[in-house]
């Protein structure tokens, strides 16, 4: 179907082939399996639980959006995904290996740009291929081609101070891609943003992922986002975290903001909103 | 000119900007303000003494000061290269020390636990009151006073660095974990980068501390540098020289501080611009 279009296409175009990595398995897509996953923090006044038993498998390529009202445990599902912090109980699998250190498979952008303030909007590209002792040659060639896709050619010089920040947003997502990781994880990237750069950089990152096929776990609070940008929206609720429901998005791709204007679309955010109860 | 105190024209016909003043940049108002007022201030001076005729032993005019100044060239000179050579030792050892030793508490967890909280108690004692002891151990000469200056540069640089190299955010941390990046990576491309603007903190705090430092070690024992020659010079009743020595100390002390802040510009523009 279209998705296995888009594969091909992706592999056609060359961008972000496994040629970029010079060691591991390169830009092979990945399915991601969670069972049974449980975190709890126990503090001095009490045991909490972020998260309790937590199901879910993620397909080759899918894009998934992960909402729920805050407290509901989808950064902390993320954050384990990621391995930067561990499950209490429960495991994820990727390609059926469990996960238990950082892999340079995956991609991480957060809600804040994160950009390194004496590093050139370039070089802040650059960093996980300096830390991953990447080929620098190529590395540099593929950050141009990104800051390109995203719309930043012009500013590869510039300092992350002097950029807007949906720009260094946009700097943020070229940075997770930089060394072509087949997952790329999202933690509310544009919540910090205007609801124009917001809707803009959501359908800047549908046109990246239809050129460069991945897995992707995205995080939000907002629901319309959510339904306009995945093919399944995995509904949280809070206390203690846990998924109420997954719905399946059947929109057609590629996906534009008047979408939000069908009946579907409304019956899907109105489902969403009656499982994660706040209407 | 718009002018903020006329009630503003709810119709204007001429074209006018509304003129927003840079904050940043000086005026020449900014620039001549102080220096007309210090001008005032040093003729009522002048006038109050030879009016009063205070005797210039007590209170020298500001032209018997400039006559020090001249008469007195050759020896103020001399004396402020000495004092220089002493501030300027005696940082250098600090920043040689005092970074590396900010940097192994902030790696080492359980030299932290034994080390920074004594540093901080020690922090407390008034090292000028140590420095007639170093004279006592080691002398006269130019190496007690190197050591005051290194002692009381010695604390906020170590302070400051270790602040800084502990003060990566929780974001940036999560950023270079997810690349499994070693600790001499994140060192080199994060830690140390992010601590610099803290560095410099550090070094401007201890190049004033330097000065002060310097002068106290020559009030304590010495034959030479601008704390001898004020000592020096008003036990004789040179009480111009005194003064003219106090206006090379000043000067010294702001060029060193400013200095120090080129250096900071040049180094971390990131930081300064903010």
């Amino acid at each position: 179907m279209s998705r296995v279009l888009s594969l091909a296409l992706g592999k056609v175009s060359g961008r972000g082939g496994p040629s970029m990595l010079e060691s591991g398995p390169g830009g092979s897509p990945r399915k991601v399996t969670i069972e049974h996953l449980h975190k709890t923090y126990l503090t001095s006044s009490g045991r909490t639980v972020a998260l309790q038993d937590v199901n879910l498998t993620i397909g080759k390529d899918e894009f998934i959006a992960l909402v729920g009202p805050s407290g509901c445990g989808k950064s902390t599902l993320l954050r384990i995904v990621s391995a930067l912090i561990r499950p209490s109980k429960g495991k994820i699998l990727i390609d059926g290996q469990p996960v238990l250190a950082p892999s340079n498979e995956v991609g991480i952008v957060f809600q804040q740009a994160v950009l390194l303030p004496w590093r050139s909007v370039l070089d802040n590209v650059l960093l996980p291929a300096e830390i991953l002792k990447l080929d620098m040659g190529k590395a540099r060639k593929r950050a141009y081609d990104l800051l390109n896709m995203v719309g930043l050619s012009g500013f590869e010089k510039r300092y992350p101070g002097e950029l807007s920040g949906g720009m260094q947003q946009r700097a943020a997502i070229c940075r997770a891609l930089i060394h072509s990781p087949s997952m790329l994880l999202m933690d509310e990237p544009f919540a910090a943003l205007d609801a124009m750069t917001r809707e803009e950089l959501g359908l800047e990152l549908l046109r990246i992922w239809a050129l460069e096929k991945k897995t992707i776990v995205f995080v939000t609070h907002n629901i319309p986002e959510a339904i306009l940008l995945a093919d399944r929206v995995v509904a949280m609720s809070p206390r203690p975290g846990r998924i109420s429901e997954i719905i399946e998005v059947d929109l057609p791709r590629p996906r534009t903001l008047d979408m939000e204007f069908l009946p579907e679309f409304k019956s899907y955010s109105d489902r969403v909103r009656a499982v994660i109860g706040h209407a | 000119m718009a002018n903020p105190a006329v009630a503003p024209a709810t119709d204007a016909a001429e074209f006018e900007d509304e003129i927003i003043v840079d904050n940043r940049k000086l005026s020449m108002l900014d620039v001549a303000a102080p220096f007309v007022t210090f001008v005032i201030l040093l003729l009522v001076w002048e006038g109050a003494a030879v009016y009063f005729s205070v005797p210039s032993w007590l209170l020298p005019a500001p032209t018997e000061i400039a006559k020090a100044f001249v008469e007195w060239r050759g020896e103020l000179w001399y004396h402020s290269l000495v004092t220089l050579y002493e501030t300027l030792a005696g940082f250098a050892l600090s920043i040689v020390l005092a970074i590396p030793l900010a940097v192994m508490i902030v790696f080492s967890p359980i030299l932290r636990k034994c080390i920074y909280p004594l540093l901080l108690g020690l922090q407390s004692v008034p090292k000028v009151a140590i420095a007639p002891l170093l004279a006592l151990w080691i002398g006269f000469g130019v190496l007690p006073k190197i050591l005051v200056v290194f002692l009381v540069c010695f604390f906020p640089i170590v302070v400051s660095t270790a602040t800084g190299l502990a003060s990566v955010s929780p974001a940036v941390m999560d950023l270079i974990r997810s690349l499994s990046a070693s600790k001499l990576q994140t060192f080199i491309k994060i830690r140390f980068p992010t601590a610099v603007p803290h560095i410099f903190v550090g070094l401007k705090i201890a190049i004033t501390f330097a000065v002060i430092g310097a002068v106290i070690g020559e009030f304590v024992g010495a034959e030479s540098g601008l704390g001898y020659l004020i000592l020096a010079s008003s036990s004789q009743a040179r009480t111009p020289v005194a003064f003219a020595a106090l206006v090379v100390l000043t000067i010294l002390s702001i060029v060193l501080f400013y200095l120090m802040e080129l250096i900071e510009r040049l180094a971390v523009p990131w930081a300064v611009n903010e």
